[in-house]
């Protein structure tokens, strides 16, 4: 798939020109740090951290889904609760329109969580089960003050508009399926009429075949309501069906952006390459004749991240200077930035690399 | 499939009884497990493919009412006293469960584990039990084995927990492997070398394997011949070619269609309307009527067969002959 395609519909449709379509960015995120203190001892001293996310810049845009992507204990979940302060962040900036919301004043920051919500990942652990759904729905609304009787005719709304019926209001969480629970905690979320909702995992506590109702759900409020996601996952192909644009980060950094059919198309990072070609895919002729790249390990440990590259260790490409140098997350096409001192060029695979390199690569054989 | 089968199950019926009833969790579940193949059994949670290999290693607690004939090797598993039972389970059946960390004993080291497993059913030192130990966990693709056989499970990696537990299955030449979920608490790219361990092994040793499973992509990945469960019971059965391009189900065709797929995009999925049944008051009739975009009013009134469809394919529906258009097929 090339990169520097004409303008033409499949490049809207591909989201890479969201940008020039939409202009200025709803949410700009800068160097965003976050780090969780080890402490140890009788005085609980501080004696190292965790460092979860370390650096992260993105912009969100108007109407955008930008996809979060990363094995677990990469720092997305902790992003995403960052973005809303949720979790204090340690440095950085994300500024909602002109406004910081890392500075913003307590009651500032209420105001501003109208306009920036989040989705959880467990319905069962989200949803306070000794409150009925009715109040559930209606809690953000009763915060910001809206009377109790126009309060009532919104969740009802709200409740038709995410697929369950108004009279479901008066039960409690415990009488719903997980399912019926997600369309709940997205209810809430929508209370407020936000412009950015955060999702983190919203859908990976589902079985399948609810996965697709509530993926359906969440597109049609999208387009309804005009929304942004910022939309957190471990499942590639999750990812794929609803982002315009896809981060890949590992240990705490994005080492891979890029619209989504470059991304899928074309990756360009040798984690993301690893990582797609890890995923099996729902077709026995396609996985046949697939080769699947082995990684060696486990994502290291990020209280004690690798020097330079955090992925070396792992990567069957790299070189001295990977193990010293930080790559910088450098544009190498339009809308298309990687983090990598060797990035792989377009349709060029991480096997060819590795064999042009003379070096021996782990090959699934199934 | 020739020869004998190794596992032969028939009728086989799991119900627990609970306060507000019995929930029949496994319903007239037949199937054959053939030596040296892979049967991949998928479903959604609670669709009772977990609960069925439990009934296989009769681990089942007190409270449940177990039915059926289980023939393994010759033998009905149902009819042996537990301590006959015992020494088949973990020599000839060994299970690999989904969370390494709940299996494995924290107290204990790994290799003390592997060799109390192989102890149990062998008359052997202590001393011969430790190297065979080092050895497994080497075929595993365990660094260090020697130094990690002396660690505990806490000091393992999820990965490489998942690894221990592989080689403790295998450390007594089974005959049968059952998997549950080996891999849902996995990451990708530790699931692929998970998967790929559990080929290698599967291959070296000869002995089949159980894979039970809710992703779809596993099984496309690595299972000879596929069985989908739903509400209890069986619905579809056949090789993964069968199940995958020549569905004669429309529950399976509907759970292929409704997961996003990574190599193309599509702009809307197709889900499946509603939410599985309750298993404690099944309605009559087939359970995935209410959610099937072909039932018919017969659907409604009893319980379809599995009939045979092909050479080793089988589906449970009425409207069989219906389902006639191959799917999915982009090779």
């Amino acid at each position: 798939m090339s990169v520097d395609s004409v303008v033409d519909e499949s490049a809207y449709d591909s989201g890479a020109l969201d940008h020039q379509q939409v202009g200025e960015p709803l949410l700009r995120v800068r160097d965003l740090v976050k780090d969780f203190p080890i402490r140890a001892g009788v005085f609980r001293r501080q004696v190292g951290e965790v460092q979860a996310v370390s650096g992260v810049s993105f912009d969100l845009f108007f109407t955008e889904t930008l996809g979060v992507v990363g094995e677990s204990g990469c720092g997305k979940s902790t992003l995403g609760r960052s973005l809303l302060r949720l979790l204090e962040p340690t440095s950085g900036t994300v500024m909602f329109g002109d406004e910081d919301v890392t500075t913003a004043s307590k009651s500032r920051l209420r105001q501003l969580r109208s306009d920036l919500q989040m989705v959880f990942q467990d319905p069962y652990a989200s949803l306070n089960p000794r409150l009925p759904i009715r109040d559930i729905v209606g809690e953000p609304l009763q915060i910001h003050g809206v009377p109790k009787k126009e309060a009532r005719a919104r969740v009802d709304d709200l409740l038709t508009r995410v697929g369950l019926l108004p009279e479901h209001g008066n039960r409690y969480p415990h009488e719903f399926s997980g399912g019926q629970r997600q369309r709940i905690g997205i209810a809430r979320s929508l209370a407020l009429r936000p412009k950015v909702i955060v999702l983190d995992e919203p859908v990976s506590a589902l079985d399948v075949s609810i996965q697709a109702q509530v993926l359906n759900l969440l597109d049609d409020i999208k387009d309804e309501y005009e929304l942004s996601y910022i939309f957190i996952a471990h499942d590639l192909s999750v990812v794929r069906h609803t982002s315009n644009r896809v981060a890949v980060m590992y240990l705490g950094r994005f080492v891979e952006t890029a619209d989504r059919d470059t991304l899928y198309g074309a990756p360009a990072h040798p984690y993301t390459q690893s990582l797609l070609s890890a995923v099996p895919v729902a077709d026995p002729r396609r996985e046949r004749a697939r080769k699947r790249i082995l990684l060696q390990g486990d994502v290291p440990s990020p209280a004690n991240p690798p020097t330079g590259c955090r992925f070396h260790p792992r990567c069957p490409i790299a070189q001295d200077i990977c193990k010293q140098e930080t790559p910088e997350l450098m544009e190498i096409a339009v809308g298309h930035q990687v983090a990598c001192h060797f990035a792989l060029g377009p349709g060029e695979t991480l096997l060819q690399r590795t064999e042009a390199l003379g070096r021996a690569v782990d090959i699934a054989s199934t | 499939m020739s020869g004998e089968p190794l596992l032969s199950v028939d009728n086989l019926g799991v119900g627990f009884k609970t306060d507000a009833g019995v929930v029949q969790a496994v319903t007239d579940v037949s199937f054959e497990i053939y030596p040296g193949e892979v049967l991949a059994v998928v479903g959604e949670s609670g669709s009772g493919k977990s609960v069925t290999a439990l009934a296989l290693m009769r681990l089942h607690p007190r409270n449940t009412d177990t039915t059926g004939d289980l023939m393994f090797d010759g033998i009905d598993l149902l009819k042996l006293t537990d301590a006959q039972m015992r020494s088949i389970r973990g020599r000839d059946i060994a299970m690999i469960f989904q969370d390494p960390m709940t299996a494995m004993n924290p107290v204990f080291t790994v290799g003390e584990q592997i060799v109390e497993a192989i102890r149990v059913h062998n008359d052997v030192s202590k001393k011969v039990a430790w190297d065979r130990t080092v050895d497994l966990l080497q075929l595993v693709g365990v660094p260090e084995p020697k130094q990690r056989a002396s660690q505990h499970p806490h000091e393992y990696s999820g990965g490489m927990r998942q690894r221990a537990m592989i080689a403790m299955a295998i450390s007594n030449d089974p005959k049968l492997l059952i998997a549950d979920e080996p891999t849902t608490a996995l990451d990708v790219t530790v699931q692929a070398q998970v998967m790929e361990v559990l080929h290698d092994v599967q291959e070296a040793t000869g002995s089949a394997m159980m894979l039970i499973t809710h992703d779809l992509g596993l099984v496309a990945g690595s299972a000879d011949r596929v069985q989908v469960m739903y509400a209890s019971r069986l619905m579809e059965s056949g090789t993964i070619d069968d199940i995958f391009y020549e569905s004669k189900n429309p529950y399976t065709r509907a759970l292929l269609d409704s997961i996003p797929d990574l190599e193309t995009h599509k702009e809307r999925l197709d889900p499946i309307p509603g939410n599985p049944p309750s298993l404690l008051n099944p309605s009559s009739g087939c359970a995935f009527r209410p959610r099937c975009f072909m039932s018919a009013e017969e659907c409604a009134q009893s319980v379809p067969d599995m009939v045979p469809v092909g050479e080793q394919h089988s589906s449970r529906c009425f409207r069989v002959a219906d389902i006639n258009v191959s799917v999915g097929a982009t090779s």
